[in-house]
C-alpha cells in the first residue's frame, strides 16, 4: 500500500471517515438481517449497504483516486448507477417468492390474490 | 435518415457516456468506438420493440431526483434507528395503493424510487386493477403512506411520462 503514503492527511482522514461510515451502514444492513424477525421485515435491512453505504465507499474511493492521480476521477458513479438499476429487481423476485410460497400455504400474514389471478 | 440511423438518440448518448468513464479517455479513437457501439447497441435495443418512452418535463424529473436522494438519506437514517433500538413493538405490513399511474416506464422508475428507499419495498403490481402492493417496515397509519407515495412520487410521475 505503498503509494497510499502519497495521499495528504487532510484526503487521507476525509476517505477513512467515508469508508469507516459506508462499512458502518453495511454493518447495521447486516446486524439487521440478523435482529429482524420475519422475512419481509428482513429484506429492508440489506438497503441501507446498497443506498448510503454504497454512496459513502464510491463518494470515498473517488476522494482517494482523485487526489492521487490529482485530476478528477468518478466513473465510480457507474457502479452507484447500476446498483440502483438492479437491487429493486433482486428484491423483487425474493419477495415476490416469499408472498407465492406464503399465499400457497394460506398464511394469514399476507393479504390474498386478487381473485382473477 | 437520421430516425434509421439514431432511433434512440438519448441511449446512443448515454452508452458513449458510459463508454468515455469507463475509459476515462476523450480520446478521438475513444469517442469515434464510443458512438459506434452506441449506435449499434441502441439499434438491438430497438429489436426488442420497447414500448415508446417520453418524457414531458425534464426540469420535474430532476426535482423529482432531487426529493428522491433527501428520501432515502432519511429513510436510511429511519431504518439504522429500528434495527439498532430493537423495538418489538413496531409494526410492519403490507400496504395496498391503487394507482392513477399506467405508462410503464413511470413504473418502473416508481418501482426503483420504492425499493431503494429503506423501510418500502415493491411487492406485486395488479395490472388489470392498477393497484400496487408495498411492504412498510414500520407501519403506523396506512392512509398517511398511500398519500405520500401518490403525493411526492406519483404525481410528479404523471407530469413526466404520461
Amino acid at each position: 500500500m505503498s503509494h497510499l503514503d502519497a495521499l495528504p492527511p487532510w484526503a487521507a482522514i476525509l476517505v477513512a471517515v467515508l469508508v469507516l461510515l459506508g462499512a458502518l451502514l453495511a454493518f447495521v444492513g447486516s446486524l439487521g438481517l440478523l435482529r429482524l424477525k420475519n422475512f419481509y421485515k428482513r429484506v429492508h435491512a440489506p438497503t441501507l449497504g446498497t443506498t448510503l453505504g454504497t454512496f459513502f465507499m464510491l463518494a470515498a474511493s473517488i476522494t482517494c483516486f482523485s487526489v492521487l492521480h490529482d485530476r478528477p476521477i468518478f466513473y465510480e458513479i457507474l457502479i452507484g448507477v447500476f446498483l440502483t438499476l438492479t437491487t429493486p429487481i433482486t428484491l423483487m423476485l425474493l419477495v415476490r417468492a416469499a408472498l407465492y410460497r406464503d399465499r400457497e400455504e394460506g398464511s394469514a400474514d399476507v393479504p390474498q390474490a386478487p381473485p382473477h389471478e | 435518415m437520421t430516425r434509421r440511423w439514431l432511433p434512440y438518440p438519448i441511449l446512443s448518448a448515454l452508452l458513449l457516456l458510459i463508454w468515455l468513464l469507463l475509459n476515462q479517455s476523450i480520446a478521438p479513437g475513444t469517442i469515434l468506438l464510443g458512438a459506434l457501439l452506441g449506435v449499434a447497441l441502441a439499434k438491438v435495443f430497438g429489436l426488442l420493440r420497447p414500448p415508446k418512452a417520453r418524457v414531458r418535463n425534464y426540469p420535474l424529473l430532476g426535482l423529482l431526483f432531487v426529493r428522491v436522494v433527501v428520501d432515502i438519506v432519511r429513510s436510511n437514517i429511519a431504518v439504522a434507528r429500528i434495527i439498532l433500538r430493537r423495538d418489538s413493538r413496531m409494526q410492519s405490513g403490507f400496504v395496498a395503493i391503487p394507482l392513477t399511474l399506467t405508462d410503464h416506464y413511470g413504473l418502473a422508475v416508481l418501482a426503483c424510487i420504492i425499493t431503494s428507499t429503506p423501510g418500502t419495498i415493491w411487492v406485486s403490481y395488479d395490472s388489470s386493477a392498477n393497484i400496487l402492493l408495498i411492504h412498510v417496515l414500520d407501519l403506523v397509519d396506512e392512509a398517511s403512506w398511500i398519500d405520500s407515495i401518490k403525493q411526492r412520487y406519483e404525481r410528479p410521475l404523471l407530469e413526466i411520462f404520461q
